[in-house]
C-alpha cells in the first residue's frame, strides 16, 4: 500500500461523501422544518438524475442539465408538498412518511414507463474528463468538480440560513411554528419553499452523481438507505451533523473498498449500529 | 395511527350494531380460520390463495408492532427473508426434515428480531423507522455478499419439498390444495397466537404505549422491555411467514430481504386497516389480488398500486376493514 493510492482513495471517498452530504442535507432540512421524513427522497434523487440527463440531451450541454434539473424538480417538489403532504399536517407523524413511500413507487414506475427499465449511460462532460496530477497522485477532474460544487452549495446554504431574513424565519419556524403564526408570518409559504429546496438538493445530488454512478430507475433505493444512515449518524435535523457524517461515511466506504471490497456497502450500516449503541440520538442530534 | 383500537374491546356504549362488532371480536379466531378454510375456493388460483395466506400471516404479525404498539418498522422484510433463507439452507444444504427446518427458520428470525429490536427500540419516532430500514438493508447486503450460502443475486434454489410425512401419511406437497391446507395450519396457529397476545395483559400494555408512552411509563410499565418483546414477537410471526413462503415457492429471491419488501408489508397492513386484528389479512388479500389483476393489464402495475396506496393514506387511513368496522359501529 503506497501513500499515493491511499490518498487517491481518500479523495474519492470525499467525492462520494459530497454526494451523500448534499442528499442528506435535503432530508435534514425538510425534517427540521416540516417534521417530515421524506421517503421519496431517493426516488427524487433518481428523477433528478434523469431530468439532468434529459435537459442535457435537449440542450447538448451538461451545464444546463446541472442548472435546470434541480430547479425543475424543486418546483415539482413544491407541488408535492402543496397537493399531497399539506393535508397531512396535524395528523400522525407516520402519515407523511407512508405517503412519500407510496409516492416513491409511483415515481420509480413512472421513470420506467418514460425512460425504460435499463440503465442509461451518463457521459461526463468533455471539459471535466481526465485526471490532474497534483504531485501526490492523479485525481479525476470530475470528482474535484463535484466536491467544489457541493462546497459552494453548502456555503450558500449556510449564508442563506444565517444571514438572510428568510433564513431567520426558517430557523425560527423550525423551533416554534405557532409563535411564527402569531407574529404574522405565513408559515405555509415557508414550508413550501423549504420542501422545494430539499427536493432540489436531492436532484442536484442526482445530476452530480450521474457520471459517477450508472443512472437507472432503482438507483434511488440505495441512495435513500445511504441518506438515512448519514442522517442517523449525524443526528436528525442537524445540518452540521449531515455534513460531517456524510464525509465520514464516504471516506469509510472508499477506504473499506481498498482493503476489503466485499465489505464496502456493509460497513456504513455497521458504523451506524456502533453510533446508535453509543449515542442513540446521533453525533450532533439533540435528545428528543 | 392513534385511533381507538377497534375490534379489540367492546365499546362502553354498546348499541345494536356494536353487538355485531363485539361478536366478531369475541369469535375472531374461529371466524378468521373459517375464512382461511374457504379462501382457496374464492380466489382465481390456488397459488394466489397460498400467497394471500403467507402475506396475510406476515401482515397480521407485523401489525402487532405497527398497529398495536404504534411503532412503524421499515425492516420487517429482514425477518421474512431470514426465515425463508434459513429454512431453504437447512433443507437444501443439510437435508434437515421440513418441520425442523421451519422451526429453525422461526427461531433464527426471532433471534434476529431480538437483536434488531434491541438496537432500534433505543430510538424514537421517525428515527425508529429509519434505523429499522437501515438495519434491514445491512441484512440484505450480507445475503448479497455470501453467495455460497444464499445464492447471492440469483436467490436460493435447490430445496424443493415434494412430499410431507404427517403421522404416517404421505402427502403430495406439490398439489396446490394440499399445500394450502398444510400451510393453513401454521397460519391458523399464528392468528390464534396474535389474538392471544392481544387479549393478554401484555396486549393492554402495548396499546398503552401506543396511546401515550409517557403515561405508560408513569403507570409503571417497563416501556423498553415491552417494546422489545413486541418487536421480537412480531418479527417471529413474520419469520414464520417467510418459512411458509420458502416451502411454497421452493425458492428465496434476494429481493425478499430488501426494504421495498418491508414497504409492501406496510402497505398491505395499512390498506386493510391497522386498528383491527384481521384488517391486515384483508389488506394482504386486496393487495395481492390487485397485483394479480393489474399485472395482467400492464407490467407497470406498481404505479397503480402506489397511487391507490397514496390515496388511502390521504382519504382512508383506517383502511378497508377498519372503515367497514367503524361504519358498522354507527
Amino acid at each position: 500500500m503506497d501513500t499515493e493510492l491511499i490518498l487517491m482513495q481518500l479523495f474519492s471517498g470525499v467525492a462520494l461523501g459530497a454526494i451523500l452530504v448534499i442528499t442528506a442535507l435535503g432530508l435534514s432540512i425538510i425534517f427540521g422544518m416540516l417534521g417530515v421524513v421524506n421517503f421519496a427522497h431517493g426516488a427524487l434523487f433518481m428523477v433528478g438524475a434523469y431530468a439532468g440527463l434529459w435537459v442535457a440531451s435537449l440542450t447538448g450541454s451538461f451545464w444546463w442539465g446541472l442548472l435546470v434539473a434541480p430547479i425543475m424538480i424543486g418546483v415539482f417538489g413544491m407541488a408535492i408538498e402543496y397537493v399531497l403532504i399539506r393535508p397531512l399536517y396535524g395528523r400522525s407523524i407516520d402519515d407523511p412518511l407512508l405517503l412519500t413511500f407510496g409516492l416513491s413507487y409511483v415515481l420509480v414506475e413512472g421513470v420506467r414507463i418514460v425512460f425504460g427499465s435499463d440503465g442509461i449511460p451518463f457521459p461526463t462532460p468533455s471539459s471535466l474528463t481526465g485526471v490532474v496530477d497534483l504531485g501526490v497522485g492523479f485525481f479525476p477532474i470530475y470528482r474535484i468538480f463535484v466536491v467544489g460544487v457541493v462546497f459552494l452549495v453548502v456555503v450558500l446554504l449556510w449564508l442563506g440560513l444565517e444571514k438572510t431574513k428568510f433564513g431567520l424565519i426558517v430557523r425560527a419556524g423550525a423551533r416554534d411554528p405557532t409563535m411564527m403564526k402569531v407574529l404574522g408570518v405565513d408559515i405555509s409559504k415557508v414550508w413550501l419553499l423549504v420542501f422545494g429546496l430539499g427536493v432540489g438538493l436531492a436532484s442536484l445530488g442526482g445530476v452530480l452523481s450521474g457520471p459517477m454512478r450508472s443512472v437507472n430507475p432503482e438507483m434511488g433505493a440505495l441512495v435513500l438507505a445511504e441518506a438515512f444512515v448519514v442522517t442517523v449518524i449525524g443526528g436528525l435535523g442537524s445540518l452540521v451533523g449531515s455534513i460531517i457524517a456524510g464525509l465520514l461515511v464516504g471516506v469509510v466506504i472508499s477506504m473499506t473498498a481498498l482493503f476489503a471490497p466485499e465489505m464496502a456497502t456493509i460497513v456504513m450500516f455497521a458504523l451506524m449500529a456502533i453510533v446508535l449503541l453509543i449515542r442513540p440520538q446521533g453525533l450532533f442530534g439533540k435528545l428528543a | 395511527m392513534t385511533s381507538p383500537a377497534l375490534a379489540v374491546s367492546p365499546s362502553a356504549s354498546a348499541r345494536k350494531p356494536a353487538r355485531f362488532k363485539s361478536l366478531v371480536t369475541k369469535y375472531r379466531v374461529p371466524l378468521s380460520i373459517l375464512a382461511l378454510c374457504l379462501l382457496p375456493w374464492l380466489l382465481p388460483s390456488k397459488a394466489l390463495a397460498v400467497n394471500v395466506l403467507i402475506y396475510g400471516t406476515v401482515a397480521v404479525g407485523y401489525n402487532l408492532l405497527f398497529g398495536y404498539t404504534g411503532l412503524l418498522s421499515f425492516g420487517h422484510a429482514a425477518f421474512v427473508g431470514t426465515g425463508a433463507y434459513i429454512t431453504g439452507i437447512a433443507i437444501g444444504q443439510f437435508g434437515v426434515p421440513w418441520y425442523l427446518a421451519v422451526l429453525m427458520g422461526v427461531i433464527g428470525g426471532a433471534l434476529l428480531a431480538f437483536v434488531m429490536g434491541a438496537l432500534s427500540t433505543r430510538t424514537r419516532g421517525i428515527y425508529f423507522s429509519m434505523v429499522t430500514l437501515a438495519l434491514a438493508q445491512l441484512v440484505y447486503y450480507v445475503a448479497l455478499q455470501t453467495p455460497s450460502w444464499t445464492g447471492g443475486e440469483n436467490g436460493l434454489r435447490g430445496f424443493t419439498v415434494n412430499k410431507i410425512n404427517l403421522f404416517g401419511f404421505e402427502i403430495n406437497f406439490l398439489d396446490p390444495v394440499n399445500k394450502y391446507y398444510v400451510l393453513m395450519v401454521f397460519a391458523a396457529l399464528a392468528l390464534w397466537l396474535v389474538s392471544r397476545i392481544l387479549n393478554s395483559p401484555f396486549g393492554a400494555a402495548i396499546e398503552a404505549i401506543r396511546e401515550n408512552e409517557r403515561r405508560a411509563r408513569t403507570c409503571g410499565y417497563n416501556v423498553e422491555r415491552t417494546k422489545l418483546l413486541s418487536f421480537t414477537l412480531s418479527g417471529t410471526i413474520c419469520a414464520l411467514g417467510g418459512t411458509m413462503s420458502a416451502l411454497h415457492l421452493a425458492f428465496v429471491p434476494l429481493d425478499s430481504l430488501h426494504y421495498l419488501s418491508s414497504g409492501m408489508i406496510v402497505m398491505m397492513t395499512l390498506l386493510g386497516g391497522v386498528s383491527s386484528f384481521f384488517g391486515p389479512f384483508i389488506g394482504a388479500l386486496v393487495f395481492l389480488v390487485m397485483e394479480d389483476v393489474f399485472s395482467l393489464w400492464t407490467s407497470h402495475w406498481q404505479i397503480i398500486v402506489g397511487s391507490i396506496f397514496v390515496l388511502f393514506v390521504l382519504f382512508l387511513p383506517k383502511g378497508i376493514w377498519g372503515t367497514f368496522l367503524t361504519k358498522v359501529m354507527r
